[in-house]
């Protein structure tokens, strides 16, 4: 047993562009006029550039305007820009971390980024190349956890541990982006007939 | 070389967290995923994450009495420091770990444009701040105290005075945001975002104390707010030794 209890969670609210992306809230140039986690790529980053976008839907189907969504993935060989990562040494020009605050009008994100490489699952086996996923928002309690997916991996998918442990096609299918090109697109439904799987990780 | 996989986290305890829908906050009906969450293991992806440890910091950015306002000019409101220190559930100090704040200002009314609260801006309040923990896992930061302020939830509801934090571990699945309370604030009770917490002690956790040691006199008054994040998992060694 650990001997102190994690703090409790509490909504980010409507104004968490204040705190996370307080230059696209208008605050002026706070730390540098560059909002952190908008720039993941930061020189001649490896591998293929691509988009990954979409929207964040509610119960109604209406996209949230007032999310904050951030993203931790590897980089095109399968390492993690972290002092934890242990395999090797990440490409020190991509930080592998993203940070984007849905669009205030059309509830759309989007994170210019690297496919990332196949990264093994703890027994061993690889995973599909994915990408981690964090949404904060009003009415969001505790921030939730999700993997995005590529459509153009479907091989790779297939022998995934984390959408084999899904196990029902239709909701595995809720993680995988549409692929066109280098630009994948994907929604994320909060409820529903469609809502995604949600992980505690 | 066998690289070695850091120590997965300890699953997360729920029934210190708020779940995802809870009618009294009415916000939550239409975002709450109604399905489970699906346990899965840690794996490289979530036992690491970002680290800001290097991330060049301005003079400024612990100091939102002064971080937005005109050179010579200060924010209006209670004058208060916010300290305390980062731990993990097994007490180590998280260190290098970037915690960003942000808050209304002592009037309750927030510098965005979603925010249409009849009390004024204040034109030297940003109510944006960041800091790094040091080697001991201790932060703080200059702020006002800032006020309550009624929200839209479908009765006469007012937020308690609170300032947003945003917390960065070791590992992703140690992100974290939430916000801190003021001791002696009857809103607190009242408040059905702070009562989404099904247990009254993760609430209290959530409430900073006076800090008399920590106030400056003719100066400035301290709050203390510790935070704690999720720890490791324990080794097997030491669930058999539990076990006995």
């Amino acid at each position: 047993m650990s001997g102190l209890h994690e703090s409790a969670s509490q909504t980010a609210g409507p104004y968490v562009h204040i705190g996370c992306m307080p230059n696209l809230a208008a605050l002026g140039a706070m730390y540098g006029g560059t909002d952190l986690g908008t720039e993941m790529i930061t020189g001649e980053a490896q591998g293929q550039r691509i988009a990954v976008g979409g929207r964040v839907l509610d119960g109604k189907g209406a996209p949230l305007t007032d999310a904050l969504l951030e993203i931790w993935q590897a980089d095109h060989a399968g390492l993690f820009n972290s002092p934890s990562e242990t395999r090797g040494a990440a490409d020190p020009a991509f930080t592998g971390w993203g940070r984007q605050a849905a669009d205030g009008q059309t509830g759309r994100f989007r994170f210019d980024t690297i496919k990332p490489g196949r990264v093994p699952w703890p027994d061993g086996r690889l995973q599909a190349p994915h990408i981690g996923l964090w949404i904060v928002a009003r009415g969001i309690n505790l921030g939730l956890h999700t993997r995005i997916y590529f459509g153009d991996e479907a091989e790779a998918n297939a022998e995934d541990p984390v959408l084999r442990q899904i196990g029902d096609p239709a909701r595995a299918a809720t993680l995988i982006a549409t692929a066109d090109r280098d630009r994948y697109s994907i929604d994320v439904y909060l409820q529903g007939e469609n809502e995604t799987v949600f992980l505690d990780v | 070389m066998n690289p070695t996989r850091p120590k997965p986290f300890a699953p997360r305890d729920h029934s210190i967290q708020p779940p995802a829908l809870t009618p009294a906050y009415r916000s939550t009906a239409l975002r709450a995923p109604l399905q489970p969450l699906l346990r899965v293991e840690n794996g490289w992806g979530e036992t690491t994450g970002p680290v800001f440890g290097h991330l060049p910091m301005g003079d400024l950015d612990d100091d939102l009495i002064l971080n937005y306002a005109t050179p010579g000019q200060s924010a209006i409101g209670p004058r208060i420091v916010v300290h305390g220190r980062l731990l993990d559930q097994d007490s180590r100090p998280v260190s290098g770990a970037l915690i960003e704040v942000w808050q209304a200002n002592a009037g309750g009314r927030y510098r965005h444009k979603n925010d249409g609260y009849l009390a004024p801006l204040d034109p030297n309040f940003g109510g944006c701040g960041r800091v790094l923990t040091g080697a001991d896992g201790t932060y703080a930061f200059r702020t006002i105290q800032p006020g309550p302020y009624p929200w839209p939830n479908g009765g006469n509801d007012w937020r308690p005075a609170h300032i947003h934090f945003s917390v960065f571990g070791e590992g992703f699945a140690q992100r974290l945001i939430t916000q801190m309370y003021f001791e002696g604030d009857p809103h607190v009770a009242l408040c059905p975002i702070v009562n989404a917490i099904p247990d009254t002690a993760a609430t209290d956790r959530l409430v900073a104390r006076l800090d008399m040691d920590r106030t400056l006199p003719m100066d400035i008054r301290a709050y203390r707010f510790d935070i704690v994040l999720r720890g490791r998992q324990a080794t097997v060694f030491e669930n058999r030794m539990e076990g006995i």
